[in-house]
């Protein structure tokens, strides 16, 4: 049995500006969820519902076509979030310096 | 052999070969790992060489970590290693230095020489070392600055588990290293044939999967963190119990202090257990909501259950429903962070509505029961 699990609609802040688009096709190798599809050549986010946020796209996006506010789909990360707790607890959601030392959070 | 010692954990000595001698204390951890079974030399040195074939003791470590234990403490010395015997054209992938990251993807390469790049991830698995940014291109153009892999390979290729690419960019790599990231697939047991298929992955090999085992899996830690929090209520409902221990603690009067307990234990089972397992078949799209649904199924069984066969009454059961939909609901709703296809603009939408709820719930829950037991 294959299903697809969609999480809640419209809610994603995935952005794509077709015409910075070079059409390389790294966002379709890198999308975990089907997000896009390409059509005569062109790449189209066809699934907007089923992005997750991750952020793989836009990160090796090469023209800066795409963009998302990357974040984890995680309640405990929120709540640690909204508590500031940071260090000890397994996820946060701004890990402090960006990848430097002692942010490491470990968790998921 | 002063920094093997210092370094404590695993004592057991590897055998010291001709390169050994010249090592740093960093190089010689890494030889210094039970999994290590030999050494490949290289023009950079001595490269600790592994098997694909895993033993008991990585099997071991693995359940272990499925149940929590020393889960954030199971990881291995980043740096090179050799699967089988890589010569300068064999492919180079690379990975977290979870463990269990580690030990998935030299199990799935079988009789493949390969060399393995472990960044060093604070022995955090790849997807969410990758949304950390810790699994990124910064670490892993230092890991190749250091390791020196320039000089052990000809080509310029690298391997990554596409589920690396929200902390890679492998532009930025190129640009910086002269190395091409190829996103490799997301299952490492897939490799073999995206290995054949000449670095070319199929459309199924890019797409998670949340199938019913990949949930199960996931079953044993969201018990044992579940069942923290249930055994701290557990002891303040004995001690509730002992202040005032007027039937307290005997089963058949109707305010006693294991019906409690039980419908938390109650809680767990379908909140941690089977909400996982059944998670693609509930109503709705925010978990909460599929929560909810299961909630309502769980406390209806509980309360004919409760009501039928153990002396209790209404008002007490009542107020017990209310503190288990609760938990359920919030254990639904934390199972987001485990699952892989939530966005957390969708999950902070849920939480604005889910969370008072489950808060109102339990609370309101709490007190009424809490004033039933006192009253009784």
């Amino acid at each position: 049995m294959k299903r697809k699990l969609v999480y809640l609609k419209n809610v994603t802040t995935l952005s794509f500006k077709e015409n910075k688009c070079l059409g390389c096709g790294m966002c379709l190798e890198v999308c975990p969820q089907g997000v896009f599809t390409r059509r005569n050549g062109k790449v189209e986010v066809s699934f907007r519902d089923y992005c997750m946020e991750c952020g793989a796209c836009a990160m090796n996006c090469p023209t800066e076509a795409l963009s998302v506010k990357k974040g984890v789909g995680c309640a405990a990360a929120i709540i640690n979030g909204f508590l500031k707790r940071k260090g000890t607890h397994c996820c946060t959601l701004t890990p402090e310096g960006e990848g430097g030392k002692g942010n490491a959070t470990p968790c998921c | 052999m002063e920094v093997l010692a210092e370094k404590g954990g695993e004592m057991k000595k590897a055998p010291l070969g001709p390169f050994l001698s010249v090592l740093s204390p960093a190089a010689l951890q890494q030889f210094n790992q039970p999994f290590v079974v030999g050494e490949v030399s290289t023009p950079k040195g001595a490269v600790p060489q592994v098997s694909s074939r895993l033993t008991f003791r990585d099997h071991w470590g693995t359940f272990k970590a499925r149940w929590g234990i020393r889960r954030m403490d199971y990881k291995i010395v980043p740096g090179l290693y050799a699967l089988g015997n890589p010569d300068k054209e064999s492919p180079v992938v690379v990975t977290a230095n979870y463990k269990m990251s580690f030990d998935k993807l030299r199990g799935a390469l079988g009789n493949h020489d390969a060399w393995i790049l472990v960044l060093d991830t604070k022995g955090i698995n790849v997807w969410c070392a990758a949304g950390k940014g810790t699994f990124g291109t910064e670490e892993l153009i230092f890991r190749l600055k250091i390791t020196g892999l320039e000089k052990i390979v000809h080509h310029r290729n690298l391997i990554l588990p596409q589920l690396a690419a929200p902390g890679v960019s492998a532009h930025e790599v190129k640009k910086q290293s002269g190395f091409t990231v190829h996103y490799g697939p997301i299952k490492a047991t897939d490799l073999p044939l995206y290995l054949k298929r000449g670095l070319r992955a199929t459309p199924e090999m890019r797409q998670k999967t949340f199938s019913f085992l990949e949930r199960l899996v996931l079953v044993p830690i969201e018990l044992i963190k579940a069942l923290q929090i249930v055994f701290i209520a557990a002891l303040l409902l004995l001690l509730l119990g002992l202040i005032r221990n007027k039937g307290a603690f005997n089963m058949t009067d109707p305010h006693n202090v294991f019906l409690p307990i039980l419908s938390l234990l109650w809680s767990v089972l379908w909140g941690a257990v089977l909400f996982p397992l059944f998670l693609p078949f509930l109503p709705g799209r925010a978990f909460s909501t599929k929560g909810i649904f299961l909630g309502i199924i769980a406390v209806t069984v509980f309360s004919l259950i409760s009501l039928n066969y153990i002396d209790s009454t209404i008002e007490n059961v009542l107020s017990l429903n209310l503190v288990m939909l609760a938990a359920i609901t919030y254990l639904a709703m934390n199972f987001t962070g485990a699952s892989t296809f939530t966005s957390l603009s969708g999950v902070r939408k849920e939480m604005r509505w889910a969370l008072p709820l489950e808060i109102a719930l339990g609370v309101f829950g709490s007190i009424l029961w809490f004033f039933s037991f006192l009253t009784a």
